[in-house]
């Protein structure tokens, strides 16, 4: 594929060529629009043609002082963080116990697991606005939830709708299936012996597990936990029915500013996330060599 | 324990029965600690998301309102008319309907008529004028509501549409707790005054278009992230490494990249005065600027943008583990370069093609976000309506029907990727 060999004819050499101008264009339909929106963002009028008549930080400007966005970003991060936290925790140990070979509907427990990111985010979303709204209620704890009221303890239903930590799980649940798909790929030839050999030598289960077992399995903890982070952080569905005004998002008031009046402002944040998720790509990458490489030692 | 140990060296055969429990006594207690392990992320996503979505199934059947309201009424509605003969109900129904709806508080008189209205449009000023009504008749009328004698007559001067038999075939027919209306609905379909399923008038019916339409937007995604993503595909699996790595970041950075900023981005390269029509008309291919937003245009370009990176990263990896010596050896003996693609590297690529072509369509089933900001309004997929009647009409029996609907269709579609591609085969990055 590199260098066509002397015997290539004249159509050989066609085609060639006209395969790798049709695999740039798309490669360039990928990623042009993406380019595109940079420039505009520097623009000093509020418009999104080329020529731009002038270059200006202006719209960085209204994306830094302007207390709706820094309440989207704060937002954006407190519950992407903690969201990851407890995708990354319960990921993790969900897929140390389906690593386990040969376990009776393992399978089965997989797809469950898995399910969150197949299933229609509307779907997920209406779900969520229904149940969370009261969900001691519909677990049957509506009468503990009564008494804690009578007693003064909470001063109305516990909901999970119009405040973070509803986001936060709900977004915690979408995030789950990246752990559990990443951290089992690194267990994939995880070679138990360690684990045995590690007992042998005298040190108890815990030290096993922060000793042996999650250095091996951390580039598959990492890539998991970037991938619930980028979910959460990216996710606007369900933020459009849980969030109230206080609790928006960056997606959530991108959303509002692309309904409402496309400005540029929107072109600086979409920027500002674009460089952001270069740095997450990178990370990544990293990830996946130093996994490359620690896999070819524990090969040898 | 010395005795144990006697005893075991003496009976050689013992020792095999207790080693050979003691395993299955140990493989048990591993199984048990591995469904152990398991089991804090099993709870957690069953409060927190197969709950949530079982009440919305839940939700797409249950139908107190109406019952718990006029119980009797539906009761007699049930056992005293005879929808069939072409008659208005009884006197008695209309006396046990005058008295029973009369009592009821106005929060439940008007949530009754918003039900009676998602069946009927038209019956919500029905319902509410007939509360205020009767309310003023009560205080009007010597001796109260009592007093009436004649029901069927009052109940017609204070609407005329009293005297219509399907008003009353349409409370009879939601009167159940558990209804599959809001399914029938969700289908085009409703129950008629002698309570067939009937399909609702052709100017009305709209949301077996929106299927088929979500289906079809779908597939067209699909096929075109199929037609885009082989070539490159092949291109990434064929290049060497370190060509193939930095056309990779080409695919990876748009994957990475947040839905709403390559949803903007479409649609400032696509709006009127956009880049596209900018560079269109630069270059003298069209006359004037054309409209390539708003309509289906926008959304399945977009869509297939967003969506291509699924389809591309599936194939890249199969096409991976082709082994490049089966198509030299196509080539030498005797095979075009034609032929010992088609009938040699295709078929092997085809697992990669169904794995990205299933996840992309089971993906595209469920947008929302793209259409409703590249999109016309008959652009609109299931996705739309569901959040529409959930937050605009407040029709959430109907909204969990066609949520029920599509979840249908994509957990079928899981199945079959399951089946056909496993779901523990699921790459990511």
């Amino acid at each position: 594929m590199a260098k066509l060999p002397p015997y290539v004819g004249i159509g050989g050499k066609t085609w060639h060529y006209s395969f790798r101008f049709i695999c740039g264009a798309i490669l360039f339909f990928l990623i042009t629009p993406i380019l595109v929106i940079i420039p505009l963002s520097f623009n000093s009028e509020p418009y999104f043609t080329y020529p731009m008549p002038g270059v200006s930080m202006r719209w960085y400007e209204e994306f830094v002082t302007n207390p709706v966005w820094g309440t989207a970003v704060k937002n954006s991060i407190i519950v992407a963080v903690f969201a990851t936290i407890i995708a990354t925790t319960l990921g993790t140990v969900a897929a140390l116990g389906l690593s386990k070979s040969n376990l009776p509907g393992k399978s089965a427990l997989m797809g469950i697991l898995i399910s969150p990111m197949i299933v229609p985010l509307v779907i997920t979303a209406v779900g969520m606005k229904f149940f969370y709204s009261d969900p001691m209620g519909y677990l049957g704890f509506g009468w503990l939830q009564d008494m804690m009221i009578q007693w003064g303890w909470i001063s109305d239903k516990l909901r999970l709708t119009n405040n973070l930590p509803g986001l936060i799980v709900a977004h915690a649940a979408l995030g789950t299936p990246f752990v559990v798909i990443t951290v089992t790929a690194t267990l994939v030839g995880f070679d138990n012996s360690l684990i045995r050999a590690s007992a042998g030598l005298g040190a108890d289960p815990r030290r096993t597990f922060f000793k042996v077992t999650m250095p091996l399995v951390l580039p598959g903890m990492i890539s998991g936990a970037l991938f619930a982070f980028i979910t959460s952080f990216d996710e606007v569905v369900i933020a459009l029915f849980l969030a109230g005004k206080a609790e928006y998002t960056i997606p959530r008031q991108m959303f509002s500013g692309i309904r409402e009046q496309i400005s540029p402002t929107i072109l600086a944040v979409a920027t500002v996330l674009v460089i952001f998720s270069i740095l997450l790509l990178t990370s990544l990458e990293l990830l996946r060599r130093r996994n490359e490489r620690m896999r070819g030692m524990s090969a040898a | 324990m010395t005795d144990t140990t006697a005893s075991n060296a003496d009976d050689p055969m013992a020792d095999q029965g207790t080693l050979k429990q003691r395993l299955a006594k140990a493989e048990r207690r591993n199984k048990l600690r591995a469904y152990g392990l398991v089991l804090p992320l099993f709870i957690f996503s069953a409060i927190f998301f197969f709950f949530p979505i079982g009440l919305m199934m839940f939700n797409s059947i249950d139908n107190p309102l109406v019952a718990n309201a006029v119980p009797k009424t539906v009761e007699a509605l049930k056992t005293q008319w005879d929808s069939r003969k072409d008659t208005l109900p009884p006197e008695e129904v209309y006396a046990t309907f005058g008295k029973e709806f009369h009592d009821l508080d106005r929060l439940t008189q008007s949530r009754m008529a918003r039900r009676m209205n998602f069946e009927n449009a038209g019956l919500l000023t029905l319902v509410r004028r007939t509360g205020s009504r009767l309310n003023a008749l009560g205080k009007e009328t010597e001796g109260g509501l009592d007093a009436i004698t004649d029901w069927k007559t009052t109940l017609i001067e204070v609407d005329g549409r009293w005297g219509d038999a399907e008003v009353w075939a349409t409370m009879r027919n939601i009167g159940d707790p558990i209804t599959g209306n809001y399914y029938l609905n969700a289908l085009d379909l409703r129950r008629d005054k002698h309570g067939e399923i009937t399909t609702v008038d052709e100017n009305r019916s709209i949301y077996i278009d929106v299927a088929v339409r979500t289906f079809w937007i779908s597939g067209l995604v699909t096929f075109f992230c199929i037609l885009l993503g082989y070539p490159v595909s092949f291109l990434l699996a064929n290049l060497p490494m370190r060509y193939s790595n930095l056309l990779m970041i080409l695919v990876l950075l748009p994957f990475w990249t947040s839905l709403l900023v390559r949803t903007t981005a479409w649609i400032v390269v696509l709006q009127d005065q956009g880049v596209l029509n900018d560079v269109l008309i630069f270059l003298h291919l069209i006359p004037d600027r054309v409209q390539l937003i708003y309509n289906r245009f926008g959304v399945i370009v977009s869509m297939t943008h967003i969506l291509l990176p699924f389809m591309i990263l599936p194939i890249y990896s199969v096409m991976k583990n082709i082994n490049p010596s089966h198509v030299r050896a196509a080539r030498s003996l005797g095979a075009t370069q034609w032929t010992a693609f088609w009938r040699v590297y295709f078929p092997q690529s085809v697992p990669g093609i169904g794995a990205g072509g299933l996840l992309v369509f089971i993906l595209a089933l469920g947008y929302y976000i793209t259409p409703a900001l590249v999109g016309g309004p008959t652009d609109q997929m299931t996705s739309y309506f569901i959040a529409d009647h959930t937050e605009r009409s407040l029709n959430w029996g109907l909204a969990s029907a066609l949520g029920g609907i599509l979840l249908a269709s994509v957990l079928a579609i899981y199945l079959l990727y399951n089946r056909f591609v496993g779901i523990d085969n699921m790459k990511l990055g």
